[in-house]
């Protein structure tokens, strides 16, 4: 039977591992992620999950571990954060380019130098480019369902792809919340057991991923292009049809809200998609048309679903957790690259705010919203990128 | 009604299983909930803060509280270092584990209930590490202060939390201070 507890989403994301019958877990310890490996060492333990759990000297060896279980066909999950993650780097175009469907919570905090373990998106947006689906989850529940369709996903023929679960470090993995767990005959019926494209089996042994000639590289990086596009659209098929069996939904690639009639549309990621909502709300009492977008999905980047926000928008305002030094938030350039060439796209403000977590509050958000509608009032962009409540 | 919570304490006396707690409490009833930590990196000893928030609708925020409804000192000094009062509302009410009457704090803006929490649990010989469990006793008086909670969930939701003996000693410190509170209003 479906029962409603009350955790952390780290336990939580623990929980999904477990509900998704995961075989093998390889993980290393980091702050703000300890507490999902703990979980699921203790399900373990306890004989709940029938799983190995592989202690490792390191995040890279994690991985790396998570790839030879893959491989040999079974069910795969990890944890990590920040340097973790970056320690992990090399390994995971491994894991995507072998097509292995991993799945790894992601809790993001802020890179170091100088220390945090306080949360931005630095950590996993810069393995933008690894081949990684990733997804932005905004609150508890969603951890769960994420992980849970992120199997399905990362499981089906079309794609053969791991994918990053990315959940702010403290503003959710050490958070309270409700959380929904479906009765386990269903999850079982929505996820059936992992069928590998490919398994490394010692009575049939075979290379894999060898040494590729410039004559074929190639297109073997298209077929990973091909499989993210694939992915966009089984999104939000499985975002659907979990809805339909569980009762959440989540839009797919991107949560809209109010986004019919608004002028101004707020983009961002993560648990700010959920606060721009009590913005969305306040500034609508104020009679200001203004909508939230949560990218849900960063990679594949829903473009169209941007173009389709633009035919009717004025104005975007991006809303980055995330610096990419020497240009802009990351949000901001996809946003704009998706918009280039369409006939009278809206204007887009960059707005940095969040970094190694500073508190981002409903109210920092209709600030920003405020001065965005100046700037769609006047129909110029005065900065390009905007830092938020940056002391002097 | 959304109604928000901050918990002043020391590293290791549990406010975030208080806050945990309230909101397990209000979870029972049917309440939508949320609990977490101050980001902090805690420290035995050193002023930590948790918070909570409960509501009749799905929770959206997930910033930081700095204009409580309730506040609850766990730590019968704490006052003397951290500005437990700052944000609070105007009609919010301070919940205080101190010896001392309302009346004696000598805070005027807001309402205040204390209760001895500490008296407590050295009277049922709750200790951890040699040290007074003072979080448990203080649900039960945040649930006689506001009326936000009722005693019969503060003291559901200890047991599920802690099974057994424990459960059972924890549940009857929150009863004792929620008979013993005392409200300056």
């Amino acid at each position: 039977m479906a029962q409603t507890i009350i955790d952390t989403a780290n336990h939580i994301a623990g929980y999904a591992a477990k509900a998704a019958r995961v075989k093998v877990i390889a993980a290393y310890p980091i702050t703000p992620q300890t507490t999902i490996v703990e979980k699921i060492a203790e399900f373990v333990e306890n004989g709940e999950m029938d799983s190995e759990y592989i202690r490792v000297e390191s995040e890279h060896s994690a991985m790396v571990a998570c790839i030879g279980a893959a491989a040999a066909g079974v069910r795969t999950f990890t944890a990590t954060s920040a340097h973790g993650l970056a320690l992990m780097h090399e390994a995971l175009h491994w894991a995507s380019g072998s097509r292995l469907p991993i799945v790894m919570a992601v809790v993001n905090r802020a890179m170091g130098a100088p220390w945090s373990i306080w949360p931005d998106f630095s950590d996993s947006l810069s393995q933008r480019d690894t081949g990684w689906i990733q997804f932005y989850c905004a609150d508890n529940q969603e951890v769960f369902d994420t992980i849970i369709q992120a199997y399905k996903l990362c499981e089906d023929e079309r794609v053969y792809l791991p994918a990053m679960i990315c959940l702010e470090g403290f503003i959710l993995s050490h958070t309270y919340m409700p959380v929904k767990i479906p009765d386990q005959n269903e999850i079982d019926d929505f996820l059936p057991p992992y069928k590998a494209g490919w398994i490394l089996d010692v009575n049939r042994p075979f290379s894999h991923s060898n040494l590729v000639s410039p004559e074929w590289y190639m297109e073997f990086r298209y077929m990973i292009q091909e499989a993210m596009e694939n992915a966009k659209r089984l999104i939000q098929q499985i975002d659907k049809e979990y809805g339909k069996r569980f009762g959440f939904e989540y839009g797919g690639l991107v949560e809209k809200y109010k986004c019919e009639d608004a002028d101004l549309i707020l983009l961002t990621m993560g648990t700010m998609g959920s606060e721009a909502k009590i913005a969305v709300n306040n500034l609508r009492k104020e009679g200001l048309k203004v909508g939230s977008a949560r990218i849900r999905v960063y990679r594949p980047f829903p473009v169209e679903e941007m173009r389709r926000l633009a035919e009717q928008a004025k104005m975007f305002a991006t809303i980055d957790r995330h610096i990419s030094f020497g240009m802009e938030g990351f949000l901001a350039t996809e946003v704009k690259a998706s918009l280039a060439g369409e006939k009278e796209p809206p204007l887009v403000a960059g707005f940095i705010a969040g970094l190694g977590g500073r508190d981002v509050t409903s109210e920092t958000i209709v600030k920003i919203a405020k001065k965005s509608l100046k700037w769609m009032k006047i129909g110029k962009v005065e900065k390009e990128t905007e830092w938020v409540d940056l002391r002097d | 009604m959304l109604k928000e919570i901050r918990i002043h304490g020391r590293g290791g006396q549990g406010s975030v299983t208080a806050a945990e707690l309230l909101a397990h409490a209000a979870f029972l009833e049917g309440k939508w909930v949320q609990a977490f930590p101050y980001f902090g990196a805690e420290r035995r000893g050193a002023p930590v803060k948790a918070f909570a928030r409960i509501s009749d609708e799905p929770i959206l925020a997930h910033s930081q509280i700095y204009n409580p409804d309730y506040v609850i000192m766990l730590d019968p000094v704490i006052y003397k270092f951290v500005d437990i009062t700052e944000g609070l509302k105007k009609n919010g009410i301070l919940i205080l584990n101190t010896t001392k009457k309302p009346e004696e704090i000598g805070l005027e803006c807001w309402r205040i209930a204390t209760v001895d929490a500490t008296g407590i649990a050295l009277e049922l010989n709750l200790l951890v590490a040699g040290l007074p469990v003072v979080n448990t006793a203080i649900v039960g008086a945040f649930a006689k202060a506001t009326g936000e909670i009722e005693l019969t969930s503060v003291m559901k939701a200890i047991k599920e939390t802690w099974s057994g003996a424990a459960g059972d000693k924890n549940a009857r410190a929150a009863e004792l201070a929620y008979e013993r509170l005392i409200k300056g209003w």
